[in-house]
């Protein structure tokens, strides 16, 4: 009561303008929506990045802050996306035998799950009359975000929010993935897994790791790295195919 | 200490593969590429250090969290997506289930005869 309000305003200019405050916020948000998941027993439809993402979201808006603002207190967690990225060789060299042993399958599943991402995409999106810019914007949805800006940028889409659908696409992989399994009967832990890191990269990946376990994760880790090397390729004669 | 070597070896793998990527003019993210490195070393190594397993270990565990920052960066596009909303939507989650019934589906396929692994922790999804 005692505290003026200018007082107050002035205290938050100075707290905003470190990158402390969006640090803490992101963990703070993220421990509510992993704690609100497991009220909810884990429940794979509501992600608890999508929900962290979302409550962040909330609060900037309702500060009015930026995102450049916020990213520069995030951007110590973002940087840690490189170092995991690099920690993936580490499960994957752990089933490094079993690796080889399907070699063939990876790479044949790999190029089939490309083959039916890239031209479902371009399809429905042409059916339902979107733009040729969000067309191409599509096309690369289901890679890793860096590669799929660079992919959408050679092909003449909108780089940044290709890796704003990527990020989309990579949650409703993880809130279909478990009800695709069983209805297609998949119960093997190293297909769910590879399966999981062709269709929703990183966050498949992370799913993978914390909902079936080390060997879909090290599975995952590997189709989310040849999948964005091989669409690179496999992507651009595709997307010509349908006269684009 | 051990911690330190193994975020060190982690850090110098990315940066090993951001100056390939840059060198050979790669159209692949540089931690991509350090993550080839490090599995090499660990092939030649032919063992996980403590340390590295340790830092690697607990950052892949927090692994969905590394992905908020990026993700909340979707704030920025909201009038983009509003414009092509529907198309956007449908297409999304139509490819998605298509590419993951696709995938499991001709992988399991590809490996029907091959055996299973008595250690694989079949764990059912949560109901």
């Amino acid at each position: 009561m005692s505290m003026p309000v200018p007082a107050l305003d002035q205290l938050w200019v100075y707290l905003s303008a470190s990158p402390l405050l969006h640090l803490l916020v992101t963990f703070v948000a993220f421990m509510g929506a992993s704690y609100f998941n497991r009220l909810l027993g884990g429940t794979p439809l509501l992600h608890p990045v999508v929900l962290t993402v979302a409550l962040i979201i909330g609060f900037l808006t309702l500060t009015d802050t930026d995102y450049a603002t916020y990213f520069e207190g995030a951007q110590f967690i973002h940087f840690l996306l490189g170092p995991a990225t690099v920690a993936l060789a580490i499960p994957l060299y752990d089933y490094r035998e079993r690796v080889w042993r399907m070699l063939v399958p990876i790479l044949l599943s790999c190029v089939a799950g490309i083959v039916t991402s890239v031209t479902s995409a371009v399809g429905v999106a042409m059916l339902m009359g979107a733009s040729r810019e969000t067309v191409l914007t599509l096309a690369p949805k289901s890679v890793t975000s860096p590669i799929a800006m660079g992919i959408a940028e050679k092909l003449g889409g909108i780089p940044s929010l290709a890796a704003g659908l990527v990020l989309i696409t990579g949650s409703i992989g993880c809130a279909l993935g478990p009800v695709i399994f069983r209805l297609v009967r998949v119960r093997d832990p190293s297909v769910q897994g590879f399966t999981m890191g062709v269709a929703a990269h990183g966050f498949g990946t992370a799913y993978s790791f914390s909902s079936i376990g080390a060997v879909a994760g090290a599975f995952a880790g590997l189709a989310m790295g040849l999948t964005g090397l091989l669409t690179a390729f496999i992507l651009p004669p595709l997307v010509h195919l349908f006269g684009l | 200490m051990p911690l330190i070597v193994g975020m060190s070896v982690l850090l110098g793998c990315q940066f090993l593969g951001q100056i390939l990527v840059h060198e050979l003019q790669l159209h692949v993210p540089g931690p991509v590429v350090g993550m080839v490195v490090l599995l090499i070393g660990l092939m030649i190594n032919g063992r996980v250090p403590e340390g590295l397993r340790t830092s690697g270990e607990g950052l892949l565990r927090y692994l969905t969290l590394l992905f908020v920052p990026a993700g909340v960066g979707i704030m920025v596009h909201f009038d983009l997506i509003k414009a092509d909303f529907w198309p956007i939507t449908v297409t999304l989650v139509v490819s998605t289930a298509l590419t993951l019934a696709v995938t499991a589906k001709v992988m399991s396929w590809l490996t029907r005869s091959m055996p299973r692994d008595p250690h694989d922790e079949w764990r059912e999804e949560r109901p």
